[in-house]
């Protein structure tokens, strides 16, 4: 950048030999130079926080000059350059190199069928209408008056690990799970919303609405989300990203992402399904003897280890093995962690909170002696479901259903401390 | 729901009095659960009109209009090809023809004319979201012609159908009885 000629020069920097803790001189120039950078990336912040801080001077010392000003924005470290991997109609979430349960909002997997719509909040509207006494439109304004709920829940898409049914393809966690994330959502219940409308006794079925250039629609049996369903207008505190949904989105805990509705615009109540072509032509998995389950929405007991994960490299000694299980059914019950491709299995430690339909962080300490080794997790959540093999999963499904593959993920140590996708 | 449970339970804690007393008091500051809020404001019927565009099995949503084979190839020809490719089998986007009997063997090809339940959820998905390009700009008639020459080409519709509100959820889809509910969990425990 054109700032690093800003930077004060060897003579005018500040004495490096000193004694840590005791200031060195701090000559005239130098301060000049550093009060006029400092004035002019206030400036510059206050246009673009994301500019600013990359065009920031990285002192050798930071203990020796002042830092910079607050922001209205903020954004991440200039060094930090982990991304979602975009392509086509879809982006990953980058577990290798992520923490805890919260996804950044900005890492948030994406999944759109005809791109991010640009919605304008003042103008959105809710339609809710069908087998209701009080058909109704409902603002943004509207929708966050009602009484509010907040609940921390993974998305994952049902198409998450399509790619790997006949055996590994996806050579990074980020390839081969980067289709799940968890946010704080924000929202009103979908059964408060419901009630305003007045449901009527024969509605059981809901039609949910995208406002994008797919108008992408799903039916929802009304029995079996109204406990649950909320209609968010907000993501880990802020305003939803327009990537997913601004400024509403339907959010079905535990069950698949297409069921998600993002840029949420109507809600349509009937007495059977819509029959759209997102829950017959796709998000239908066709068995082996040709026929095909339909409405298949939960989210089976899953787990994967982030780290170490494919792509990455370890060294002998202490490794923590870390990754994150979840289930759609209800809480994680336990985690269980192989070194040795799934011959022995070691409990791993659960990392509160342990949320039903979220992700739940887990740890292993693991040594490794240096000898080839094949990593597994196994997930098991409250209701004994338990994270299936491959080959079991394959046996009762076949290779052609697409969707809802939630087998086992093995990663193989090489001598070398190489870690890659392996069949196992 | 959740809420009244818990004041019903606190209610039995406190005893009539109690009860009675702070009654009194929350009684016009607190909302109750279950009660309405008086938020929005009613759907005109214009308003309804304008974004109630599904079709369901049974043809309804479906508007005044009629299509062509004849009419259908033109257009798909001139709107749809570049992507589906001349005859709907070439892509590179979504193969749209053929595949009938694959779908119980090892290379399934699910297509409309091989996996698709209802004729009446192409009429809608053509409707809402095609083509990709400049979706809901297809007029009625237009897309009850792609729908007839779609139908046409997997073998569904003789060449001179009129395709209608009336016509279209008469077609029987091939794989109309394909579909079955979610066993799951199906996997021995």
């Amino acid at each position: 950048m054109q700032h690093r000629g800003d930077e004060p020069s060897a003579t005018d920097r500040p004495n490096r030999s000193a004694h840590p803790g005791q200031r060195g001189p701090v000559g005239r120039r130098s301060l000049l130079i550093q009060t006029a950078t400092v004035v002019a990336l206030s400036a510059l912040e206050r246009l673009s926080p994301a500019l600013a801080a990359e065009a920031e001077p990285v002192p050798d010392d930071p203990t020796k000059i002042p830092g910079r000003s607050p922001t209205p924005y903020g954004s991440r470290a200039r060094f930090e350059i982990s991304a979602r991997l975009a392509k086509d109609t879809r982006s990953l979430t980058p577990h290798q190199d992520l923490h805890g349960i919260i996804t950044p909002s900005s890492l948030h997997f994406e999944r759109h069928h005809n791109g991010v719509p640009a919605i304008d909040p003042s103008r959105h509207r809710l339609l809710v209408h069908g087998l209701v006494d009080r058909p109704c439109v409902l603002t943004m304004d509207d929708l966050r008056r009602f009484p509010s709920v907040s609940r921390i829940v993974c998305i994952e898409c049902s198409g998450n690990s399509a790619g790997e049914w006949s055996g590994p393809t996806g050579r990074t966690v980020q390839e081969t799970h980067g289709l799940t994330s968890t946010s704080e959502w924000t929202g009103v219940p979908l059964a408060t919303v419901l009630r305003e409308a007045g449901m009527q006794p024969d509605a059981s079925w809901v039609l949910a609405e995208g406002s994008d250039a797919a108008a992408l629609t799903r039916s929802l049996p009304l029995a079996e989300i109204l406990e649950e369903a909320l209609l968010c207008y907000a993501q880990n505190g802020e305003a939803i990203r327009p990537e997913q949904g601004y400024p509403l989105r339907l959010v079905v805990p535990g069950w698949e992402g297409n069921t998600c509705i993002k840029w949420l615009r109507r809600l349509k109540l009937g007495a059977a399904p819509f029959m759209t072509r997102e829950e017959t032509s796709r998000y239908t998995d066709l068995m082996p003897d040709g026929l095909a389950r339909q409405f298949t929405f939960v989210m089976e007991a899953k787990s994967v280890i982030t780290s170490p994960s494919g792509g990455q490299h370890i060294k002998p000694g202490f490794v923590e093995i870390r990754g994150l299980a979840w289930s759609g059914r209800g809480r994680v019950s336990g985690v269980e962690v192989s070194t040795d491709g799934g011959r022995t299995w070691h409990r791993a430690d659960l990392q509160d909170p342990v949320l039903p339909k979220c992700h739940t962080r887990f740890r292993f300490p693991w040594r490794w002696n240096g000898r080839g080794a094949v990593l597994q997790s196994r997930c098991s959540d409250e209701t004994g479901s338990v994270q299936p093999t491959r080959a079991a999963l394959v046996a009762v499904r076949g290779l052609h259903s697409t969707y809802h593959n939630n087998a086992i993920q093995s990663w193989k140590v090489t001598e070398h401390g190489q870690v890659v996708p392996i069949e196992a | 729901m959740d809420r009244s449970s818990r004041s019903r339970r606190n209610a039995a804690c406190w005893g009539w009095a109690g009860t009675a007393a702070i009654g009194v008091v929350i009684w016009g500051i607190q909302a109750r659960a279950g009660e309405r809020y008086e938020i929005g404001r009613p759907a005109t019927e214009a308003e309804i009109r304008a974004w109630d565009i599904d079709v369901d099995p049974n043809g309804h949503g479906l508007p005044p209009g009629r299509g062509s084979v004849a009419d259908g190839a033109a257009l798909f020809a001139a709107k749809c090809a570049s992507c589906h490719g001349p005859t709907g089998t070439e892509g590179p986007a979504d193969r749209l023809v053929g595949g009938q009997g694959s779908l119980a063997t090892a290379r399934p090809l699910k297509t409309v004319g091989s996996y698709w339940p209802y004729a009446t959820t192409l009429f809608d998905y053509i409707r809402r979201a095609m083509p990709l390009t400049a979706p809901q700009s297809l007029a009625s008639d237009e897309i009850y012609s792609l729908v007839a020459w779609l139908l046409y080409q997997n073998g569904l519709v003789p060449r001179d159908i009129r395709l209608d509100a009336a016509s279209l959820p008469a077609v029987l889809m091939p794989n109309r009885d394909g579909f079955v509910p979610d066993p799951r969990p199906d996997l021995p425990r």
